[in-house]
């Protein structure tokens, strides 16, 4: 993966792509009969026009954070983890596994909290590190091993709700039974959003982004992910590395996956990672895999979300109009990315 | 089909391929292309059959200006190649791959495509199974079918890439039946290859490129020494050898045998001894390159036992080489010995034992500036190493080898360099056999094998001669060897 160049040049590449994707969808608004600005307002004022709307947005914004920070290092290691969908999900089973088995015990809920929330990432970390042995040991493409595994685990997920974990009575697509206002994270006044989960996810970008930056273990990512072959000569495990890549990545996965449950549903639901997981990637992609760029992207991301949630209230449109915003957009950042490149090779002799 | 070549230039990036090189083949004539690795021999057939596209320069077939745009095109105008590595498609059968290519008809119709294949293979004496994958026939069974294909095609020129490396002797003997058989009949042949022998044995004419450009023409009966003073240059006269005294065994070959898809090598004995030098001469693809690897621990040998210091070691995983203080030096600076990308400090960063969890940038630093002057690498600490010139990079591959090694195997350690570079690099590397380490290299300049060799094996199509002492050789004498004289 290489690295987008800071500066005006990026700027201005991204403000290209940006403005092509917001022409286009202006283009499928019109033919929908609705006016484009009048939908961007309202997209707008749906995500950031008040303090309530503003903590959905951060509600989003914390997943999508964990998820392209745990991204940013899988890609450093020249990885491809597309399985990031199912260790969301493989940490919020873990997570509601270890409420479940403590809801019932005289253990202070903090307690039981940072239990649940530690299964998650480690249920994350399991997953992320079988699609990696799957790659080092069993020769299949972390792509195709990933995606395998996404099935899996939404597989195990539906069956766990509709199966041992189902509410008393019968199972539904709405999930388990809710857990205990108090193994709840707690929240910031009357708003959705728990300050826990925000310090988390400010977290583990800043952790990536050190890590990355600044220690051995980023450095040795690196240098496996951008050959390889050298790096093996020059005497770093790769196989290790990449291993560690994956797990790591998938510890943040998993902990995006635990704060569905703990601070945002209170339960198991079927849609419980809400494709975080794949949105994700187009974060770090958009970011031009650097940690700096991640967290106004992931907000970029999540406004969107959020603010399209207007859309069928108001215009009666689908709110997938977000999702094919947020897709246009990273292809335009990299048709952008390839014309560029195609036209330095061409210009180079 | 009489081609000629004009005035053919061509440039990649920093290297110049080609440099004004004109060919002409009359039709029925086989024509050979000689030169030693990087002399330009496949580029410019890759030209002629439309597969790059020169910067400057004509191409004539029978007469008429050609415009190659592709290979499309030119086995539209009757020019077929063989590259070196065919390029086939493994996974499909034999006469499906007889058929890729055509163009026309929608519908395809095996029996007849398999009835005319054996028709065609019966012409040349080629026995591949119709039916059979292509990744389960022979590498010259391969050459084969695409030789016939192209044939089926309307080729009237084949253009052949090294075809006699990793062939049998048997097939060699039907390929040059074949292909006379087709010069006979009006076919023009062009033959790119660095094999002394099967260019005599073959060619009418044959033209000897060096550095891009054409060196010299010869006509059958040849004169081999004329033939490899045209491939290697002028005889410089050497410098004394630096006088490293040799101590005790340090590497014992004790029966090794290597091989990869093509090649086979084995029976190896040797005893390196701390201290010495030596030197690996071969073409290309000689078998040469599998011996240093499986030096280095990165190819596993096939038989045979590999000790240090008493201890085997064929087997054991490349870590373990390393541990032992085996390094090894690729001559892919970029694809194999650095990381692009990466700066020298990050290099070096990564290469330093120890160390806790925080880069100490700081001290990274001092020791990055300490190694580029020990190294004289022309280049900042921080700037990524691919931006460093080939000379430098070298240096920084070199810089990042650890102290106290015993045996450092390299791969072309001064290819592409100039010859102060050249000279800075081995000075560095004897100060290492002074320090009791043993040298193993390959190199295609023969000069610098005599110069700085104690010892020379010579690889001929997995054949190993010597060790000889480099003071009993000359140039021309290890050219000769090289390309399969006893």
């Amino acid at each position: 993966m290489k690295e987008g160049r800071p500066g005006w040049e990026a700027a201005v590449r991204i403000g290209l792509a940006a403005g092509l994707a917001v022409v286009f969808v202006s283009g499928l608004l019109a033919l929908l009969g609705v006016s484009p600005a009048r939908a961007f307002m309202e997209m707008a004022s749906g995500s950031v026009g008040s303090a309530g709307k503003l903590a959905d947005v951060l509600v989003a914004w914390v997943p999508l954070l964990l998820v392209a920070s745990g991204l940013l290092v899988t890609f450093a290691a020249g990885l491809w983890n597309i399985g990031i969908e199912g260790q969301v999900m493989m940490g919020a089973v873990f997570t509601t596994w270890m409420l479940r088995l403590l809801q019932d015990a005289a253990l202070p809920p903090a307690l039981v909290l940072a239990l649940a929330i530690g299964a998650g990432m480690l249920g994350g970390a399991l997953w992320a590190v079988f699609a990696g042995l799957l790659k080092t040991h069993g020769g299949v493409n972390e792509i195709f091993g990933g995606l395998g595994l996404n099935f899996v685990a939404s597989g195990l997920a539906l069956w766990l709700i509709f199966g041992p974990w189902k509410r008393p009575g019968v199972g539904s697509m709405s999930g388990t039974e809710p857990f205990p206002e108090a193994l709840w994270l707690p929240q910031i006044g009357a708003l959705r959003l728990s300050g826990w989960a925000l310090a988390l996810g400010v977290l583990g970008i800043v952790l990536v982004g050190a890590l990355l930056r600044g220690t051995y273990f980023g450095l040795k990512v690196k240098a496996v992910g951008r050959n390889a072959r050298a790096a093996f000569l020059l005497g770093i495990p790769t196989t290790r590395y990449m291993l560690s890549g994956f797990a790591l990545c998938g510890a943040l996965a998993g902990a995006a996956g635990a704060l569905q449950v703990t601070a945002v549903y209170h339960r198991l639901i079927p849609a419980i990672s809400s494709g975080y997981g794949f949105l994700g990637l187009l974060v770090a992609m958009l970011s031009g895999y650097r940690a700096l760029a991640v967290p106004f992207v992931a907000f970029f991301f999540a406004a969107l979300n959020i603010g399209s949630i207007q859309l069928p209230i108001v215009f009666r449109l689908d709110s997938s109009l977000s999702g094919v915003l947020q897709g246009m957009l990273v292809l335009c950042v990299l048709v952008v990315h390839g014309a560029r490149r195609r036209f330095r090779r061409e210009a180079a002799p | 089909m009489n081609i000629a070549l004009e005035n053919i230039s061509k440039r990649f990036g920093e290297v110049q391929a080609n440099e004004g090189i004109s060919l002409a083949v009359p039709a029925g004539t086989i024509h050979g292309i000689l030169g030693e690795n990087g002399a330009g021999k496949s580029t410019l057939m890759k030209i002629l059959s439309g597969f790059i596209r020169a910067d400057s320069g004509r191409t004539f077939l029978d007469g008429a200006p050609a415009q190659i745009r592709g290979p499309a095109d030119a086995i539209r105008l009757g020019i077929g190649m063989l590259h070196q590595d065919p390029l086939d498609f493994p996974p499909m059968t034999a006469v499906d791959n007889f058929l890729a290519g055509r163009t026309g008809a929608w519908r395809l119709s095996r029996p007849d495509a398999r009835r005319e294949l054996e028709e065609r293979q019966a012409d040349f004496d080629f026995r591949v199974d119709p039916g059979a994958r292509v990744e389960n026939l022979t590498v010259g069974e391969r050459q084969q079918l695409e030789m016939v294909r192209l044939l089926s095609l309307g080729a009237r020129a084949l253009i052949l890439d090294e075809p006699t490396t990793g062939i049998s002797a048997l097939q060699k003997d039907r390929l040059f039946a074949a292909l006379r058989k087709l010069a006979a009949d009006g076919k023009s042949i062009i033959l790119i290859s660095h094999k002394l022998r099967d260019v005599e044995m073959l060619c009418d004419e044959v033209t000897v490129l060096r550095r891009a450009r054409v060196a010299g023409r010869a006509q059958a009966p040849y004169d081999l020494n004329e033939l490899v003073r045209l491939m290697f240059g002028r005889v410089v006269t050497r410098e004394p050898r630096l006088e490293v005294p040799t101590g005790g065994p340090l590497l014992t070959l004790d029966g090794l045998a290597v091989e990869d898809h093509r090649l086979r090598l084995a029976g190896l004995n040797l005893e390196i001894r701390a201290g010495e030098v030596i030197g690996l001469a071969g073409l290309e693809g000689s078998g040469q390159e599998l011996f240093l690897r499986a030096c280095g621990g990165l190819l596993r040998p096939a038989a045979g036992r590999l000790r240090l210091a008493g201890r085997d070691l064929a087997g054991e995983p490349y870590p373990v080489f390393r541990d032992a203080g085996i390094a090894y030096v690729p001559a892919a600076r970029l694809e194999e010995g650095l990381v692009a990308g990466l700066t020298p400090a990050e290099h070096f960063a990564i290469v330093e034992p120890g160390g806790g969890l925080v880069i100490d940038w700081k001290l990274t630093m001092e020791q990055a500036e300490r190694r580029i002057a020990e190294y004289d690498i022309r280049g900042a600490a921080t700037g990524p190493v691919d931006s460093l010139s080939g000379g430098n990079q070298q240096r920084a591959l070199l810089s990042l080898l650890p102290p106290g090694l015993c045996l450092v195997l390299l791969e072309h350690p001064t290819r592409g360099l100039d010859v102060e570079s050249a000279s800075a690099i081995w000075r560095k590397l004897l100060d290492r056999c002074a320090d009791g380490a043993a040298l193993v290299f390959t190199s295609s300049d023969l000069e610098e094998i005599l110069q700085y060799s104690d010892r020379v094996l010579v690889f001929f199509g997995g054949q190993v001669a010597g060790p000889v002492p480099a003071s009993a050789m000359t140039v021309e004498r290890l050219g000769e060897m090289m390309g399969g004289q006893p």
